[in-house]
């Protein structure tokens, strides 16, 4: 009993001191107001009152930029979502369906851009994607276009952002399922008349389901709350919320309503979660 | 060892004796090569329909590739396959007349036994209604009525082998390709089911083609044998012929238990063989083709050999002393020890109770007729 304790205590402390205090702190830092001050925000007891309210909250419901971000957010975290799936699908079956040696090379190649910093991976993205940029200048010199097109600081840029750094996410988790598929279940499929279409549909995709929904929450939730890619590739219009909550810690010192978004976003990520175990419950 | 006689259904008694009806299964010259490995080697086989046609022999000897290119998994790297004089050239596994029951089963896990029996049903294009009511009539004939809704991980491996077997006879297929079919079963179980496939087998007339490496499945299913070795066939035959006649050596000690003695040919007249062996001189019955001084080996069965205390007056008598025996229940084997310090099974049927029984250092006689002995050439 008591060593099971022991054991189990040291994940908990981790995530008590790393996860759960400061947590706790952003809990704090949403009920008060700001103030000039150090740090810049009222404390929640004064004299033994309890100071705190949900004035913050009810702002970001007050103001359409709140909602109109995190709704956006959710549609571009979305949309990466499934153009990372459609990508990394097919990536993943063919890694594990390779014969054993080149499926370790492939893998490596996957986990491979890990290996350089991410900001300096997302910067490359700008090099190739602006104006005079290195695919504008294939492409005008191909004849394929007249003049640059308008790649960098569009949704689309964003979303190649996305997809390019979360990819690795989606493949690993559906390599997984795919690699444990067992090769005479498709065999078995096709013995009994079914074409290869029907084979994928009916066998191989059921099958991987665990893995789609683990690769696809594993973007999705990063996603919702990133905040460097649209910064650096998207553009003025692009609106999310982890710019939303930049601009309100840095640039007006708003704690509170700052920390306000930070636990709304929270809960909006919570829920996706929750659904996720139930689906890997019932699997 | 139970060499079984298959009930012979009506108008087809054993037709690859007599060369009147054609083959429903021709397989002529088929190679697989995998790289440098020669899986398969020029294998040719007629098969006919309504037969059970074993596939026998050891890990790694290609009878599982030959199976998978009949099915079509694998391309044969030579050699022509026709089913009911069709042929399978080029024809991808989902269009040929053939069905397979996978070693795995591979049931599918996410669908119901009823979805799964189903599945081949519905992909060949029937109407719900009248596949559903092939299914029910399916799972009738291998006693799972009442499993229907069941998912494959909540039946026992008995019940998941006849899910598999459902699935793969709902079709109807022409041909069915049974991989180690009864391999993941218990012992008790194994035997029971033999006798069960036996008479769905009779009952539907599909013609069965069964991969195992274990030689009494084999001799209890099969109309004919295949002894495989090495990626080629090494003898075709009826279980009784496999087993009474084996062509090989090889045959011979892998089908059953076998004392080889290696020799010589002494005497080789149309009336009489001797074959001078370092275990003395063993007489058989005379044997085609055979000249004197020619390297061969005698094969005698261990049941084919008495024991007993006094010299009888058999055709051969070798002695040797008791080194261990096994008793079985139903029979004893006998280890025993020649002068020249080979060693020699018998074994002895327990007819009486066991108080006659040898015992360990007994000095006994062995004595086996002529016609006990097979003399293998190869």
């Amino acid at each position: 009993m008591s060593r099971r304790w022991i054991v189990i205590a040291i994940p908990m402390l981790w995530l008590g001191i790393f996860f759960l205090l400061p947590f706790i702190e952003v809990a704090r830092i949403s009920l008060v107001d700001p103030a000039i001050a150090r740090p810049p925000y009222t404390p929640l007891f004064e004299d033994g009152a309890f100071m705190g309210d949900l004035e913050n909250y009810a702002f970001l419901l007050s103001d359409s930029l709140y909602i109109n971000s995190y709704l956006s957010s959710i549609r571009i975290a979305a949309v990466s979502t499934v153009l990372a799936l459609l990508v990394g699908y097919p990536m993943a079956y063919a890694i594990a369906r390779a014969p054993e040696p080149r499926r370790t090379i492939l893998l490596f190649l996957v986990i491979l851009p890990f290996w350089t910093s991410f900001l300096l991976r997302v910067y490359a993205w700008i090099g190739l994607l602006k104006g005079n940029g290195v695919i504008n200048n294939v492409l005008l010199w191909m004849g394929v276009i007249d003049e640059p097109l308008v790649m960098l600081q569009t949704d689309f840029a964003v979303y190649v952002g996305i997809v390019y750094t979360y990819l690795p996410f989606m493949i690993l988790p559906l390599y997984a399922t795919l690699v444990k598929l067992d090769e005479s279940l498709m065999e078995a499929s096709a013995d009994l008349g079914a074409s290869r279409a029907s084979t994928f549909l009916r066998i191989t995709l059921p099958l991987s389901l665990p893995g789609v929904v683990a690769g696809c929450m594993l973007v999705f939730i990063p996603a919702i709350g990133e905040y460097v890619i649209p910064a650096l590739l998207g553009g003025p219009d692009t609106l999310m919320i982890g710019r939303v909550l930049w601009d309100e810690y840095f640039r007006n010192r708003d704690w509170p309503v700052a920390s306000a978004v930070a636990i709304a976003m929270l809960l909006l990520i919570v829920l996706p979660i929750l659904w996720m175990q139930k689906m890997q419950e019932r699997a | 060892m139970v060499g079984t006689a298959t009930k012979p259904t009506a108008g087809e008694l054993k037709p690859w004796r007599e060369a009147r009806t054609p083959p429903f299964i021709r397989i002529e010259g088929i190679s697989k090569h995998f790289g440098d490995f020669i899986a398969v080697d020029d294998v040719s086989l007629d098969i006919w329909q309504g037969e059970i046609f074993c596939l026998l022999g050891g890990s790694g000897c290609g009878k599982s590739t030959l199976l998978r290119m009949l099915a079509g998994f694998e391309a044969p790297s030579a050699g022509k396959v026709s089913i009911d004089g069709q042929d399978m050239a080029g024809v991808p596994p989902e269009a040929r007349p053939t069905n397979m029951m996978f070693q795995s089963y591979a049931l599918f896990p996410h669908m119901s036994v009823e979805k799964n029996v189903a599945y081949g049903l519905l992909r060949g294009g029937m109407g719900k209604a009248e596949a559903m009511e092939k299914v029910a009539a399916m799972l009738k004939l291998v006693q799972l009525e009442g499993f229907a809704a069941r998912k494959p991980h909540q039946l026992s491996g008995g019940q998941r082998q006849r899910v598999a077997l459902a699935r793969s006879l709902v079709k109807r297929p022409k041909l069915l390709l049974l991989d180690e079919p009864l391999g993941a079963l218990d012992k008790k179980l194994r035997e029971e089911t033999q006798f069960e496939l036996m008479n769905i087998q009779d009952q539907l007339g599909v013609t069965f083609i069964v991969v195992t490496h274990d030689q009494e499945e084999a001799m209890t299913l099969a109309t004919r044998i295949g002894v495989m070795d090495a990626g080629r066939i090494v003898q075709v035959g009826e279980p009784r012929a496999i087993y009474e006649r084996p062509g090989s050596r090889f045959v011979a000690d892998f089908i059953g238990t076998v004392n080889l003695f290696e020799g010589k040919v002494d005497v080789a007249a149309p009336d009489a063989m001797r074959i001078t062996t370092a275990e003395g001189p063993i007489l058989t019955e005379p044997v085609v083709g055979l000249r004197a001084g020619q390297q061969v080996a005698v094969a005698v069965r261990p049941e084919k050999m008495r024991l007993s205390r006094e010299q009888g007056a058999a055709a051969n008598v070798l002695s040797g002393t008791v080194s261990d025996y096994a008793y079985m229940g139903d029979m004893t084997i006998y280890k025993l020890a020649l002068d020249n310090g080979r060693s020699v099974k018998v074994s002895v049927s327990n007819i009486d109770d066991a108080s006659e029984a040898f015992t360990w250092d007994e000095r006994l006689f062995i004595s086996f007729p002529a016609k006990a002995g097979v003399v293998l050439s190869a």
